[in-house]
């Protein structure tokens, strides 16, 4: 276990390290100077050195990726800005805030949406898919395997206007989606995110419906789960001691990359419901050329999903015996 | 069409090209051989869900490439806007003047609010372009998938350690956010300034960028099965008989891909389809005025709690169309694999 968790860590990283240089790599193969962007009408060449130099740009691409990625371990100096302390994610180019400030700022937001939804359809998800599976065949199982097929052909940019459209507008059941701290107010919190996490749920349940039904199908025909039963242990005892426990692995997997990704954010969600959350934030620095908020964004996208990655592999490990970490 | 045998001996007799365009089986059971894609044939025309789901995706096809003859018949186009002519189809507040959306025999699908264009050649034109990108993206996403996929997996040792790498970087790139990322940069390699991208270029760095990111899954699990194949005795013999690694990629192995390559194509289709739709919504990918299905629905977005008809022209077209796509995904992977259960 502790060769594995070294040896996936250390993959994660240079994951990491290679999806920030692209990243870098990337903004710059656009010919567009922020230090211009933000010079204004009047601009000098001598205001336009002095920019860079507050903004930290003045070097070659190279060692600017150096300077950043040494930011994140000791901190950095900025001429612009003073210091910043260690894990340091640099300022904006278009507003002068701190990047990893401003990602905590919209981060609450976000894990709201990706818990909240995610405890909906899981529930849902794994309920129907259960109730599909011993009911194979029958009216429930189709009923079930119908609505979910619709449901995931269903899309969060159609559904969701439709949803505002028939229960804020015309029925006035629910509220406009907005967001209020947990903390500062658990009802607001609750019920303003209500909307966007039955959305999200009516979508994403659909997936789990499917896979849940079918995994369980096919573990409740092997033999180990024969052997159970033939043993005399109860019904329930094997479908949740063995038939569920076999079937999760799969799940959990699934489960683990696409939290991940509602994590890094869920950018078509919250501009359809418009949240301000971490999706919302990457769109805006991808249309204001702000590089160091874009890198922010992108490396706690994709941190979220190696973690999970690693989490999952390990997870399955646990629920199913026959898997071996290596 | 051959879905993988058990048998090693089978594939050898399948690699004949005519099995693809063998005609209509006939419905006896007589003494005359059945392929396998015949085989698949004849399952898929006894699954009804398949078949009704395959003639609705045809019939968006159909549209799709005839829709430039239907608005001719129609006698509109997409880009005019109707109600600078006539101020009566808006009433006061830019929203169409008629019940439904402005819906009357005039203007079937009714009119857009604010610009006063007409929906139906609109939705027409969407289905079109929409589709065109979809089908261009997963065409080439397939090509590069196998190319590679197919590559790694039949070389092996370093080449295939390093496209496992790549693959694994890919995969872990936060899709959406690369895609929104991505396209200015395409856009920078073909023009100076971003305030005058072409409509060509736009649909063609969709078209790449979904491609770029999409070809990783599909090289994945192709390289898996070439692994698996390389080793089988057919190989080997063709191996041993002095066949150049051409014939062994084009004559051995991918006949015994073809399966898993049009499953993963009916799965990708759909996913495009609202990816791209997802992408032109955020305002990264077509813009107004191209028809297309997220530019519609960003247009909707705008003003849906005052007119929701518009918004419902293309979003049930979309869901119809996925849906119809999806099933016809199921069959097609029932009739090819039926020992797979889902």
């Amino acid at each position: 276990m502790f060769r594995f968790l070294v040896r996936r860590v250390f993959g994660a990283l240079v994951i990491l390290l290679i999806i920030s240089a692209v990243t870098f790599w990337l903004f710059y193969a656009v010919p567009r100077d922020p230090a211009t962007m933000s010079c204004g009408k009047n601009c000098t060449p001598d205001m336009l050195a002095q920019i860079r130099h507050n903004l930290g740009i003045d070097h070659p691409i190279p060692v600017q990726y150096w300077d950043w990625l040494k930011g994140i371990f000791v901190g950095r100096d900025y001429a612009g800005f003073g210091h910043c302390d260690a894990p340091c994610l640099g300022y904006s180019f278009a507003n002068r805030e701190p990047v990893l400030g401003t990602i905590l700022d919209r981060l609450p937001l976000t894990l709201s949406l990706a818990f909240g939804s995610a405890a909906v359809f899981l529930v849902f998800g794994i309920g129907t898919g259960m109730l599909a599976a011993v009911k194979q065949g029958k009216w429930q199982d189709k009923v079930a395997s119908s609505a979910s097929l619709v449901a995931s052909s269903m899309q969060i940019y159609f559904v969701g206007y439709l949803a505002m459209y028939l229960l804020v507008a015309k029925l006035g059941i629910l509220d406009n989606p907005s967001y209020t701290p947990l903390t500062e107010n658990p009802g607001a919190w609750a019920s303003g995110l209500l909307l966007p996490w039955l959305v999200l749920a009516l979508i994403w349940t659909a997936n789990y419906t499917r896979m849940t039904r079918s995994q369980l199908v096919e573990t409740l025909s092997e033999d180990y789960v024969r052997t159970a039963r033939a043993k005399g242990l109860s019904r329930a005892n094997v479908f949740f001691r063995f038939a569920w426990r076999g079937a999760m692995g799969p799940i959990v997997t699934i489960f683990g990359i696409d939290l991940a990704t509602l994590i890094g954010g869920a950018i078509i969600t919250e501009s359809v419901f418009s949240l301000q959350g971490v999706g919302r934030l990457a769109v805006q620095s991808v249309d204001k050329s702000d590089l160091p908020m874009l890198l922010g964004v992108t490396v706690l996208s994709a941190g979220a999903i190696v973690i999970f990655n690693i989490v999952v592999d390990a997870v399955y490990a646990l629920i199913d015996p026959r898997i071996r970490l290596a | 069409m051959t879905p993988p045998t058990p048998s090693a001996a089978a594939p050898l007799e399948v690699t004949d090209d005519s099995i693809v365009a063998s005609p209509p089986p006939s419905t006896h059971k007589g003494s005359e051989s059945r392929s396998p894609g015949r085989l698949a044939w004849t399952r898929f025309k006894r699954d009804r869900t398949g078949v009704i789901s395959a003639y609705i995706v045809i019939f968006f096809f159909v549209v799709a490439i005839a829709a430039p003859l239907i608005a001719k018949l129609y006698g509109k186009d997409p880009y005019t806007t109707y109600a600078s002519q006539r101020p009566d189809l808006l009433n006061a507040f830019s929203y169409p003047a008629g019940p439904n959306g402005g819906m009357s025999s005039e203007f079937w699908f009714g009119i857009e609010p604010q610009l006063g264009r007409d929906v139906f050649t609109f939705l027409l034109y969407a289905i079109r372009n929409s589709l065109g990108i979809a089908v261009a993206a997963s065409l080439l996403t397939m090509f590069f998938g196998i190319v590679i996929g197919v590559t790694a997996g039949y070389l092996g040792g370093k080449t295939d350690y390093l496209v496992g790498r790549v693959i694994d970087i890919l995969l872990s790139f936060p899709s959406t956010l690369f895609f929104i990322a991505f396209m200015p940069v395409v856009y920078s390699f073909f023009v100076a300034d971003d305030d005058n991208i072409p409509t060509g270029l736009r649909a063609a760095s969709l078209i790449i960028v979904l491609s770029f990111f999409g070809w990783a899954t599909i090289a994945r699990l192709l390289r898996g099965q070439v692994l698996g194949l390389r080793v089988r005795e057919f190989v080997e013999a063709a191996k041993v008989t002095g066949a150049s690694p051409r014939r062994i990629v084009f004559k051995e192995l991918l006949p015994n891909l073809w399966t898993p390559i049009i499953i993963q194509f009916t799965l990708l289709l759909p996913a495009y389809v609202t990816a791209e739709a997802g992408l032109s919504f955020l305002g990264v990918g077509m813009i107004d005025p191209t028809p297309d299905w997220g530019v519609m629905i960003a247009r909707g977005a705008q003003f849906y709690t005052e007119d929701f008809t518009f918004m419902l022209f293309p979003g049930l077209s979309m869901v119809i169309f996925v849906l119809a796509f999806n099933l016809l995904g199921d069959s097609v992977r029932d009739a090819l694999d039926p020992k797979s259960k889902r």
